[in-house]
């Protein structure tokens, strides 16, 4: 076939309209927060404290962890959905900057002996099943929105896919959470959201080509 | 590359997207060219290859062009990923700096499609239906209604059949064809 014969076919194609990326972003968001919120009230509920455990400081903070990584990896991903963008990751260097200070003020305020049993927590391997379990479908709807997108860095793609849907799924699961420690946030609930990374990374190697 | 091909793409390109069919083969007419120039300057193997799959995609994806944005990074990008890919399939890796696209001169089409690697083989894997629309109006120019009256379909079953067609040829091409 001749370029030009390419052309001509493509040419009586351009009828077709597809979805603005924009609005199918917006709809993949939506959808997400949906599916994780059915998958954490199916399985969980909001911990019988919540009000107080709001007043305190360690409660909250936990949701500035997970909504920084939300608000950090949202615009990181569409911007590489897209070829030709300039992008940069180091904006996602936030959330490890607000953890670290958690940390900080976690290691100054409490004593020695607490430290380990703060850390270790309650509730660890739940919490580094749950989140990812929370975000398999919100990663999925994500992958599916970046396969209608154009990204040129398919691994790269899924694993910042993965971090938006764990993002969100951390958001829930630290809603029904009792470990508020800094220290037990930064572990477990980091390994639950890298695992949902490596899975975007390992799926969008093969699942994003175009 | 002119300073003016920017703006003179984009425009092009907003007018396609607006609907008009002659901007659009305009565009894709000029994005061939500069595609053109830059495998080949990349040292190209299989040129047409790499330029008709790019093609392909760009009209694929041609929702991921923000009108606000400079058109050309958009779509050297996609040339760029389509010919890492291609190389990519021949078990070969290839460096593509994105600075390569600034002294690309457009280049124009070979008089004979040289190479046995290019969509038409992989046309012959595409469904019959599939095929003869696709074929009927690229490689005999036909437009949608007379490939409607010759394979006796509607208009609109044509375009749909088009349509998967050109969707299904991309991702034959990614597999390494036929």
């Amino acid at each position: 076939m001749k370029t030009d014969d390419l052309i001509s076919a493509l040419q009586a194609d351009s009828a077709v309209r597809d979805m603005q990326l924009a609005n199918v972003w917006k709809a993949a968001f939506a959808a997400a927060v949906l599916a994780a919120a059915l998958v954490f009230f199916a399985m969980l509920s909001p911990r019988a404290d919540i009000a107080a455990a709001l007043t305190t400081m360690r409660f909250p903070f936990k949701f500035v962890v997970t909504i920084a990584l939300v608000v950090s990896a949202a615009p990181l991903l569409f911007l590489l959905a897209r070829p030709g963008q300039r992008w940069t990751a180091s904006t996602l260097l936030v959330v490890p900057v607000i953890i670290a200070l958690g940390v900080g003020m976690e290691l100054f305020t409490l004593p020695a002996d607490a430290l380990k049993s703060a850390w270790i927590g309650k509730t660890a391997m739940f919490c580094m099943v749950l989140i990812p379990l929370i975000g398999l479908a919100p990663l999925a709807i994500f992958l599916a929105a970046l396969r209608y997108a154009a990204p040129t860095r398919p691994v790269l793609s899924g694993a910042v896919a993965g971090l938006l849907a764990g993002g969100i799924a951390a958001t829930f699961y630290a809603a029904h959470c009792t470990d508020d420690s800094p220290l037990f946030v930064a572990t477990w609930y980091t390994l639950g959201v890298l695992g949902l990374a490596a899975i975007g990374a390992l799926v969008g190697k093969f699942v994003l080509r175009w | 590359m002119e300073p003016d091909t920017e703006a003179m793409l984009a425009g092009l390109l907003r007018a396609s997207l607006a609907g008009d069919e002659k901007a659009y083969a305009e565009f894709l007419h000029r994005a061939a060219a500069l595609v053109r120039g830059f495998v080949r300057r990349k040292g190209g193997m299989d040129t047409e290859d790499v330029v008709q799959e790019t093609l392909l995609a760009i009209h694929l994806k041609r929702h991921t062009w923000r009108q606000e944005s400079p058109v050309l990074p958009w779509l050297f990008a996609i040339a760029r990923y389509k010919l890492i890919d291609a190389w990519r399939r021949r078990g070969r890796r290839i460096d593509v700096d994105i600075d390569d696209f600034r002294e690309v001169i457009a280049a124009p089409e070979p008089q004979e499609a040289l190479n046995e690697r290019d969509l038409g083989r992989v046309l012959d894997a595409l469904p019959a239906g599939q095929r003869s629309v696709v074929s009927s109006i690229s490689v005999d120019g036909n437009s949608i209604s007379e490939t409607a009256e010759k394979l006796g379909m509607n208009e609109t079953a044509v375009r749909v059949a088009l349509h998967r067609g050109l969707k299904a040829l991309a991702s034959k091409f990614g597999r390494g064809g036929a």
